[in-house]
């Protein structure tokens, strides 16, 4: 557990495997508030997950089950008895719509940032080694993507995909293109200036005279080296992709509820039941979402102070606020970079 | 405190630093450089969403398809000149941008630009009153958490932040609906004045749309207390979303310049912790929130779009919703390419206001 306070953000080669995995290794550098954010992010995201495994042994009814042995489901029926949750306008039960929501967020989720991760990854390994004028139209596209509403990039692409029809496995693959757009630049940026800080490294170098291919060097030496950071991306952005897809669901590019469900389509559904008073519709697959989404920015956040040893809490030191604070290294660094 | 000093988003070539040298341009140079590059970030977007959009088909197809006989439907195409080879038809959607003509929209048949100028006021009214909703909760909580960092304050208030940013703004409209009007009362549940408010204000002459200012202008306070009951919930449902960002960054900042030498001298100088952080370490703390709130824009804007839907609050958003629902692709398209130069010019503007602040920032 004593871990000096001088630890490498990179653990320690001699520690057991076990410590040096990436979540344990964080876990034991962490203190105090830090060790609790994290924990929390640890135990909302594994919750979600297993939801998404387990969903057709915990959830009661099927997602589009409209009645059973008993016979048709009441609409809108108030939380408690058979349907712990209530029903929805349609009549289906909302707790099984919440847990099977969960697979339908997971899918997407995976799909995008896999499909954006490695487009991106290509992109920004090409265009930061080879440079020149690929360089410079793939840098002014991916801004000009960046800078505009990823709600409104995410519309124009389902629009392309599905032209705003949602059908079955089309819905998820529809919504996971429209984010993978959204995505792609920021990846692209990441990997592209890792490029091309790496492309001046000696073992670049070393690795031209000896022979190698360019797509040898790319593939071996620059992206080992450049992906570093790519795992907190992918927790970040895992919250975004949700965020975006219910944005699209609540906007009606979502997916059908007879196809699967989806948690920003039944919040759209459960708008107009808001005015009368009916809010469990509506209030529990947005506190699902939200919770999913927490859990998995306290733990893409907390993985990422504790990566930055300015930011990392001290395990002593950390008591008083007076003191020459970390801070100050930290914006010096920052100013000697952008003036050398 | 990584976002101390932080370049302008438009540091785009990859040369590395050290060739750049400071050649003696100044700020003029730098204004004008920025200002030519918005044309290329709208002109790539246009392009891209003008061909995105048509790789599925017409746009008479898209809305109108199924509804029409073939015959009719290949009738109207041809009259509306989407027969035509993609090329012809892009040079000329270029020409008609230019010369400010966005087409018209298939579902209601209006002008684009006339459709732009109602609405555009109602979502800038919108984008106005959370970003002040932003900010007055942001800074300040902000400043809290640094003042008492890795205490129970500032655990609660980055906790706080997550839970603004995650949570989606339609949920959080929806929450405040529920709460605020349905449960308690208090405020109106949906659209932006009563509909009596409304009319009077419309019929002002020459209206700015934005009704809280027309509303003062004809010194109408029933009509300006209306609007402003109507404006709260959705304000701050947008407004909070962006209020998390604010409060990370002010915190992260305001932490990084305590640590500096004059607020150490101030510190040995006997100045109180909290006239630190009030006086001493908050202003510098300040410049880069002017950067993100350029980002922010965009964010707003997409914000907009479902917050709008959620409170019915007819703007742009509300619209652009109602023209996606009609599969209107014209009008989406017009509402698209009007939000680009929107953001395009709000990224310029910003970044001048930030080489102005802060020179450092020019290069």
């Amino acid at each position: 557990m004593s871990t000096p306070t001088t630890v490498e953000p990179a653990a320690d080669p001699r520690a057991s495997l076990f410590r040096r995995l990436p979540v344990i290794s964080h876990f034991n550098k962490s203190v105090g508030l830090q060790r609790g954010m994290l924990v929390a992010g640890l135990v909302l995201t594994s919750a979600f997950v297993l939801t998404a495994i387990f969903a057709p042994l915990l959830a009661p009814y099927g997602y589009a089950q409209l009645s059973d042995a008993d016979g048709n489901f009441p609409a809108q029926e108030a939380p408690g008895g058979k349907h712990l949750l209530g029903t929805t306008v349609g009549g289906y039960d909302v707790l099984s719509r919440v847990i099977w929501g969960t697979q339908t967020a997971i899918m997407v989720i995976v799909v995008a940032v896999l499909m954006s991760i490695f487009i991106g990854v290509i992109l920004g390994l090409v265009s930061g080694y080879i440079g020149g004028w690929l360089d410079r139209i793939l840098v002014v596209i991916a801004d000009a993507i960046y800078a505009f509403p990823s709600l409104l990039v995410a519309i124009v692409m389902a629009i392309v995909i599905s032209g705003g029809q949602s059908s079955l496995l089309g819905g998820i693959m529809a919504a996971a293109i429209s984010i993978t757009v959204v995505f792609i630049p920021q990846y692209f940026r990441v990997i592209r200036s890792e490029t091309i800080r790496l492309k001046a490294e000696p073992f670049v170098e070393s690795a031209k005279v000896v022979g190698a291919s360019n797509i040898r060097i790319m593939s071996r030496h620059i992206y080992k080296n450049a992906t570093r950071t790519l795992p907190l991306i992918f927790t970040l952005n895992a919250s975004e992709a949700i965020l975006t897809m219910a944005g699209l669901g609540f906007l009606g590019f979502g997916i059908e509820p007879s196809s699967a469900a989806e948690w920003g389509f039944d919040l759209k559904q459960a708008l107009a039941d808001t005015t009368s008073g009916i809010w469990w519709t509506g209030v529990f697959p947005g506190l699902a979402m939200v919770l999913t989404v927490v859990g998995l920015t306290l733990m893409g956040e907390s993985i990422n102070d504790l990566n930055d040893p300015r930011l990392r809490g001290r395990k002593k030191a950390a008591s008083g606020k007076g003191g020459p604070d970390s801070g100050a290294a930290g914006a010096g660094i920052q100013a000697e970079v952008s003036s050398s | 405190m990584t976002t101390l000093i932080e370049a302008p988003p438009t540091d785009a070539d990859g040369l590395l630093p050290s060739k750049k040298k400071s050649s003696g341009g100044g700020l003029g140079q730098y204004i004008l450089i920025r200002f030519l590059l918005i044309f290329p970030t709208i002109f790539i977007l246009v392009t891209l969403v003008f061909f995105l959009m048509r790789i599925t088909g017409d746009p008479i197809t898209a809305a109108m398809g199924g509804r029409l006989p073939p015959e009719q439907l290949a009738e109207r195409i041809t009259a509306a000149g989407y027969d035509r080879p993609i090329l012809v038809q892009y040079f000329e959607y270029l020409g008609h941008l230019a010369t400010g003509n966005f087409g018209t929209t298939l579902s209601d048949n209006r002008q684009v630009t006339e459709m732009l100028a109602t609405y555009g006021s109602a979502t800038l009214e919108l984008t106005i009153n959370a970003l002040l909703v932003a900010l007055l909760v942001g800074i300040p909580l902000g400043m809290v958490a640094a003042y008492r960092r890795d205490h129970a304050p500032d655990a609660v208030l980055r906790v706080f932040a997550i839970v603004c940013y995650g949570t989606p703004v339609f949920f959080a409209g929806m929450l405040l609906k529920l709460t605020f009007a349905v449960w308690l009362g208090w405020l109106p549940v949906a659209g932006r004045a009563k509909t009596s408010s409304e009319l009077e204000l419309t019929s002002l002459q020459s209206p700015t749309g934005i009704y809280w200012l027309d509303a003062i202008r004809s010194g109408n306070m029933a009509a300006l207390g209306d609007v402003m009951a109507h404006a709260v919930l959705p304000a701050v449902a947008l407004g909070l979303l962006t209020a998390g960002i604010f409060l990370r960054l002010v915190r992260t900042n305001v932490i990084g310049t305590l640590g500096r030498d004059y607020v150490e001298a101030g510190r040995s100088r006997g100045v109180s912790e909290f006239r630190l952080v009030t006086k001493h370490a908050y202003k510098p703390a300040l410049i880069p929130i002017i950067t993100v709130m350029g980002l922010q824009i965009a964010v707003m804007l997409g914000g907009a779009v479902l917050t709008e839907t959620t409170f019915e609050w007819k703007g742009l958003g509300f619209q652009l919703a109602t023209y996606l629902t009609a599969r209107d692709f014209v009008a989406v398209q017009g509402i698209v390419v009007l939000l680009a130069v929107i953001v395009a010019v709000t990224n310029f503007i910003v970044d001048i206001v930030a080489a102005l602040i802060d020179p450092r920032v020019r290069y």
